[in-house]
């Protein structure tokens, strides 16, 4: 079927021209996609886009190396302050502001990788979720981050192109969620890449065999953080205005969510993922707008239910989902690929 | 000096319901490996129904309470047995993540029901009341959340140590195919321990709710509870509940001489710090994977 007979076919790329045509529609769609559609739809893409950067971050941690991280929020909370604060007050422009912020949440998260070194399973998800929490509460109660009230994002200008729009946004962030799943593709193919898998199986047969646990884990906690602070940071200007609020708990489960529900260890599952539950997540917000079920829902919950606490069905559906893909799928979206393309290869056997 | 005393003692309160949370989570993990991230949205749907069936049914307190740790019971054992024991990879990773998918679809069920503003549960016991201490205040529902807390963990140790069935659920957790060798049903431990745990979980669940009570009540001892016996090394009864105490006092002690500011997140510092000298807690003797 997949005879692969060389070892540089194991690492290529794209493995086939096919892929390669199918890679090529998409860039094509992707660039024509504003012109055709509504500026909803348009901001809607460019939520996707953030919540890819950030997930294809959590992946190589959670998925490829096998740490947890309930505190990704924080770094995603690092990165939109980090970006705003470096424009506003030391008037940085907006890209180094923006990969300042982004080493700056690296830094954070190469500080959190040390403990996890001797850290596995639940304690190292408290001790993740510790941090996250604790970012939350720093910026809450100091005044350079505006407190409570939060931060107004700047204008935003690269060169002459002065990025108001959802349009201008979009053109500037498909690129960079481009290029960023590239640099996670390339990671994953090379020899760093193989580490973390290494150190996901078996870290201390890993070691013996000439991985460098001290390195390859820092390294995983810094590349995620990095991943997660060019996320916030362009989070900050695509919602331009962030407060302590919206980076919580909540936020971190999210992001996990998806990593899982794409599938774990996964470049395309992480893609999948974050599209999917990003586009529910913006869906039922307004579930009851939804036609048919919109109104099934208002009459169940009139008579069961309340209707002003209708919104956290999205919880349910959230959590289900997670459960469900758990349960059944632990591969997540990418299994199911995996096992539908199998199947379809070897029909009508 | 007298205000030393005050905050330890309000800390030693504070302590209890993080003692109950922390008791519950360690219980689970013990027996099944599983950090449950659903403990306190367990507790959450329980006080609910307890404020359900006093205040829209009108049922008597007496009636309530054994009724509601009934159902926290079956809650327990019947999430186990349709969820957990259904899962195919039991890695820690996907534990959580089904934990967690468990917690969401108990806090959707409960804010779409009840909505998210603060209730008043009806309880005998208001949590405004104080008791004096000699010169020291201890608000009575702090007192009865002291008392219970004592007498749960007493009990629950007199049960695992003396009685039969207490006897089987350590074996389980020692050793589950030993166990299930020496003639010891241990999935039905195992949904056992998810009931005994959940109507923990229930108990420290009502003793919050009189003073709050919203769907975001659990969150915070659930957190505390949880890193108190990730603390204790999360396989000890006995330390879960000494490092529960000692985060409530160092807490209010924070809390009123450094910030009160940072108070709520000084636990999770102490936390850190302490896994990065003990990586398997205070109490836990540190255990070394084979390869």
């Amino acid at each position: 079927m997949d005879l692969k007979q060389h070892y540089y076919e194991d690492v290529s790329l794209f493995s086939s021209a096919t892929i390669v045509f199918w890679f090529t529609a998409l860039a094509l769609f992707l660039a024509l996609f504003p012109l055709v559609v509504k500026n909803y739809y348009i901001y809607l893409a460019n939520y996707i886009a953030i919540n890819i950067i950030i997930v294809l971050g959590l992946n190589l941690l959670v998925g490829f190396t096998g740490q947890i991280s309930l505190g990704h929020a924080g770094f995603v909370a690092i990165g939109a302050y980090g970006t705003i604060i470096l424009m506003t007050k030391v008037h940085l422009p907006f890209l180094p502001a923006l990969l300042a912020a982004a080493l700056i949440a690296a830094l954070f998260g190469f500080l959190l990788g040390l403990p996890a070194l001797r850290l596995e399973g639940p304690y190292l998800s408290i001790a993740t979720l510790g941090f996250g929490l604790t970012i939350t509460q720093i910026i809450g109660r100091m005044d350079l981050f505006g407190g409570r009230e939060g931060l107004h994002a700047p204008a935003l200008t690269i060169g002459a192109w002065h990025l108001d729009t959802d349009v201008d946004f979009y053109y500037l962030l498909i690129p960079l969620t481009g290029l960023l799943t590239l640099a996670a593709r390339n990671l994953t193919r090379t020899q760093v890449g193989r580490a973390f898998i290494a150190i996901r199986d078996a870290d201390i047969a890993a070691e013996t065999m000439g991985v460098n646990l001290l390195y390859y884990k820092t390294l995983a906690f810094s590349v995620s953080a990095f991943y997660a602070g060019i996320g916030g940071g362009m989070y900050a200007f695509v919602l331009r205005f962030v407060e302590p609020e919206i980076f919580t708990l909540m936020m971190s489960i999210m992001f996990l969510a998806m990593v899982v529900v794409g599938g774990l260890g996964s470049i395309m599952g992480a893609i999948a993922g974050a599209t999917l539950l990003s586009w529910l997540d913006l869906q039922l917000r307004n579930i009851l707008d939804i036609p048919y079920l919109g109104d099934w829902l208002t009459a169940l919950s009139q008579s069961y239910f309340s209707i002003t606490g209708v919104s956290n069905i999205q919880f349910i559906v959230f959590g289900m989902i997670m459960i469900l893909i758990m349960l059944f799928e632990p591969l997540g979206i990418y299994g199911i690929w995996l096992r539908t393309k199998i199947y379809w290869r070897t029909w009508p056997f | 000096m007298l205000d030393f005393l005050q905050m330890i003692l309000s800390g030693i309160a504070v302590g209890s319901s993080y003692a109950l949370m922390g008791m519950a989570m360690v219980l689970i993990y013990k027996t099944s490996e599983v950090p449950n991230f659903a403990q306190g949205e367990m507790g959450l749907l329980c006080a609910y129904f307890t404020y359900m069936l006093l205040d829209g049914f009108g049922v008597a307190l007496e009636i309530a309470i054994p009724l509601t740790l009934a159902v926290a019971f079956a809650l327990g054992a019947v999430l186990e047995f349709a969820v957990l024991r259904r899962a195919k990879n039991p890695s820690v990773l996907s534990m959580i993540v089904i934990t967690i998918g468990m917690e969401m679809v108990l806090l959707g069920l409960v804010s779409w029901k009840f909505g998210a503003d603060q209730k008043t549960l009806p309880f005998p016991i208001s949590p405004y009341d104080s008791v004096a201490l000699g010169d020291i205040y201890i608000s009575s529902l702090e007192l009865l959340t002291l008392g219970i807390a004592l007498m749960l963990m007493i009990g629950l140790f007199i049960f695992l140590r003396t009685t039969r069935l207490g006897m089987a659920m350590k074996a389980t957790q020692q050793n589950f195919n030993a166990a299930k060798l020496m003639g010891i049903r241990t999935h039905r431990i195992m949904m056992l321990t998810w009931g005994i745990s959940a109507v923990v979980g229930c108990i420290a669940a009502l003793l919050i709710a009189p003073t709050i009570m919203h769907p975001y009540m659990m969150w915070d001892p659930l957190l505390k509870g949880f890193a108190a016996a990730v603390m204790g090394g999360m396989t000890s009864l006995p330390g879960a509940i000494a490092a529960a105490y000692l985060l409530g006092i160092i807490e209010n002690l924070f809390g009123g001489y450094v910030s009160i500011e940072f108070k709520a997140v000084v636990a999770f510092a102490i936390i850190v710090l302490i896994l990065c000298v003990k990586p398997s807690g205070l109490f836990a003797r540190h255990y070394v994977k084979k390869v």
